[in-house]
């Protein structure tokens, strides 16, 4: 609590604590009466007006300085006409000699007014606390290393080259590369894995992580500006000024809603009143009219539901761009993927071995000849070979588009496609599997094939399934030929797919989804950030995965999952749905219950208490609401 | 040029859409965009006249909500 809220809350606790004594006083001595005549309301009056002027003196000054700066529609200067409103048909009533009250009324008004404002502003204050800690990644200071000792400096003074010192339990300042020392890392508040990451020398480590353990020493290979933990911060500093819709709609409500009731306010309190003749009720109603005239408590909560989901979804790692990008996906139902470092791992597999029998001879003999060599395909290779110790000494000789010939005295062995061994009129088996073949003959002998594949992601199938049930489009874009995506889509449940696509395809293909769509549909495009900005771009949202260190897929997309996990897409989903329903609420609620209240204070069904209520109370409670966004959220697992 | 200010006490979010809408109307400011959630406007100005833009911005934010400062 600021030194002004504490201030105010003491003002609050004073007054109230006043105008009950007042009140039980006059309730039970009826302090109108002690001074018969016409000046009985003199007492309860000034009594009154004391406290008032306690609780409200603020209220009022700020409603004179904005009449003079032009505002009048200010919030202030309503609440003070519909209490000095109030204050003034009580004295009239008293003057008049009809009865003495209503004076408590329009003091409590104020008093209940001040009381909201109170909650409300705690409220909104907390919550923003803790949703921004939740997105606080910022670190305070790295200790650079001089001359062998150690100085805190700020990140932002840091040159590439320097070593820093990262204590456990300290934030890693910049990028780097650890040169001394092993531990483990938390990397929660930035990818959302809940998992500790190990590391030791030589191993890369990412800005924004904690250090759990123990002491290592950085070099660093970022300066701060350039470091993942301020494009982030960047990021998500900014993602509140991409407005959505509703948060639109409710600014442009607002700015006619309080015109609107004042000036039928204003109606009410006169033309009635010329018909019967009853101007104290009548003024009473519009009173009342005034104090419901104020928007507030959409106008706060509907950005502030955004905000929560942002919030929440910074926790799992899902960076959101925009309130914008959370209510469009929430409809979005057309989802785009690329195949390779997305569904799938894309890193390739020796997935089987024909003639199995002969498997270890196969694979020794291909990884002589692929030894060399960094394509992913050739180190699957070497990867699933079991012989410890490649045999050396041979001769490589790479034939493009066909494979790699290796030769040592009379040996020659021959590992390549169907060109090759065509080529080397070798008799071989074709094979009908589907995947990446190779064959290796050795001395025009054919020993056998191996397959390659790229593995399907633990998750990705669980994830399709889900989407699919939701009745969202799934489509996937290949390089890969028609076999390996057929095979690929039919396993996976994807709804369609398109094969032999050039990266420059991509984008057209994309375009042509774009062009198919209805109206209402929206185009998600999810990509590992290589190669697909301009496509990540293009579409309805860009979703870029497994984001850390690739500035150009943070930049060109609008929602990035930090994680190299589908999931995220799950728990978007989740979150900006939970987030739309609860913005929905909350205009229907502020909305509905103003407006009967409206209705009620116009046929004097109502009280100005319930009036204040109408402002105030229902700003708390969709406020409250809002915060009900940043809940937790767990995916529901589809297997069963 | 595109500068993002902090603003203190800003409290009430219909002043900061009522502001936001008044410096949107001054000359120069090509856009506004003040979030009350993170208590930040994000001012797009002409490069030519910032200096003079950004004063009437401070002055007509002051002029609806005194309470309110920008952190220059």
């Amino acid at each position: 609590m600021s030194r002004k809220e504490k201030k105010n809350l003491t003002r609050i606790i004073i007054s109230l604590v006043l105008f009950a004594i007042i009140m039980i006083v006059d309730k039970t001595i009826i302090l109108g009466n002690i001074f018969f005549g016409k000046f009985g309301w003199v007492l309860p009056f000034s009594l009154y007006l004391i406290v008032y002027l306690i609780i409200g003196y603020d209220v009022l000054w700020r409603a004179i300085r904005n009449i003079f700066h032009g505002q009048v529609f200010d919030e202030n200067f309503l609440m003070c006409i519909a209490t000095l409103g109030a204050f003034a048909l009580a004295i009239y009533l008293g003057v008049t000699g009809e009865e003495i009250e209503g004076f408590d009324e329009a003091c409590a008004v104020l008093l209940f007014y001040q009381v909201g404002e109170f909650f409300q502003g705690y409220a909104t204050r907390r919550s923003r606390k803790s949703i921004s800690a939740l997105m606080d990644i910022r670190p305070d200071y790295a200790n650079l290393k001089k001359n062998d000792t150690f100085v805190k400096v700020d990140p932002s003074d840091v040159k590439v080259k320097d070593i820093i010192l990262v204590n456990p339990g300290e934030k890693i300042p910049l990028d780097g590369i650890v040169v001394k020392g092993n531990t483990t890392l938390d990397t929660k508040a930035l990818t959302g894995e809940s998992l500790p990451k190990d590391i030791s020398v030589h191993d890369d480590v990412i800005s924004g992580c904690i250090n759990l353990t123990s002491q290592i020493e950085v070099e660093v290979t970022k300066e701060f500006y350039d470091s993942t933990v301020y494009k982030i911060l960047d990021l998500v500093e900014n993602a509140a000024s991409q407005k959505s819709k509703a948060e639109n709609f409710i600014t442009k409500f607002a700015k006619y809603y309080t015109p609107i009731v004042v000036f039928i306010a204003l109606a009410l309190g006169i033309i009635p009143s010329l018909i019967t003749n009853e101007w104290s009720v009548w003024i009473y109603r519009a009173l009342s009219f005034l104090v419901v005239s104020c928007p507030c408590a959409l106008v706060i909560s509907i950005p502030l539901s955004f905000f929560a989901g942002i919030g929440a979804s910074s926790r799992y790692g899902i960076l959101v761009k925009g309130s914008n990008y959370l209510e469009k996906f929430n409809k979005a139902n057309i989802f785009v993927f690329d195949k390779t470092g997305t569904l799938t791992k894309g890193n390739f597999v020796v997935t089987k071995v024909l003639p199995a029998e002969k498997k270890n001879e196969i694979l020794a003999l291909a990884a002589i000849a692929e030894q060399n060599s960094n394509h992913p395909i050739a180190k699957s290779i070497i990867n699933a070979c079991c012989v410890q110790d490649i045999e050396s000494g041979y001769t490589l000789t790479n034939i493009a588009g066909q494979g790699v010939v290796a030769t040592k005295d009379n040996d020659v062995i021959l590992c390549g496609n169907e060109k090759l061994m065509k080529e080397k009129a070798i008799d071989f088996t074709p094979t009908s599997e589907l995947g990446t073949v190779m064959y290796i003959a050795k001395n025009n002998q054919f020993v056998g094939t191996i397959i390659i594949e790229d593995e399907l992601k633990d998750e990705t199938i669980t994830v399709i399934q889900s989407l699919n049930n939701m009745k969202a489009k799934t489509i996937m874009l290949t390089g890969d030929n028609e076999e390996i995506a057929k095979k690929v889509a039919t396993q996976v449940g994807l709804t369609s797919y398109k094969a032999s696509l050039l990266p420059q395809n991509k984008v057209a293909e994309v375009e042509r989804l774009l062009s198919e769509k209805k109206n209402k549909e929206v185009l998600c495009f999810v990509g590992d950030g290589i190669n697909d900005a301009p496509v990540l771009m293009r579409s309805d949202i860009g979703i870029a995965m497994g984001a850390v260190g690739s500035d150009a897929a943070i930049e060109a997309s609008d929602i990035v999952l930090m994680q190299d996990d589908l999931q995220g897409l799950s728990i978007a989903k989740m979150i900006a749905k939970k987030t739309m329903h609860i913005v929905f609420q909350n205009i229907i609620f502020s909305i509905i219950v103003k407006v009967i209240i409206l209705i009620l204070s116009a046929f004097g069904i109502t009280n100005m208490w319930f009036a204040v209520f109408g402002d105030v109370g229902v700003s708390v409670i969709a406020i409250f609401n809002a915060m009900r966004v940043n809940s937790k959220y767990k995916l529901v697992d589809n297997k069963k | 040029m595109k500068k993002i200010y902090q603003l203190e006490d800003l409290d009430c979010a219909n002043c900061a859409a009522k502001m936001e809408r008044a410096v949107a109307k001054i000359e120069g400011v090509s856009s506004v965009n003040i979030s009350f959630m993170a208590q930040k406007m994000t001012l797009e100005v002409e490069d030519s006249m910032f200096d003079e833009i950004l004063k009437k911005v401070v002055k007509t934010c002051k002029k609806i909500e005194p309470d309110c400062t920008i952190v220059l």
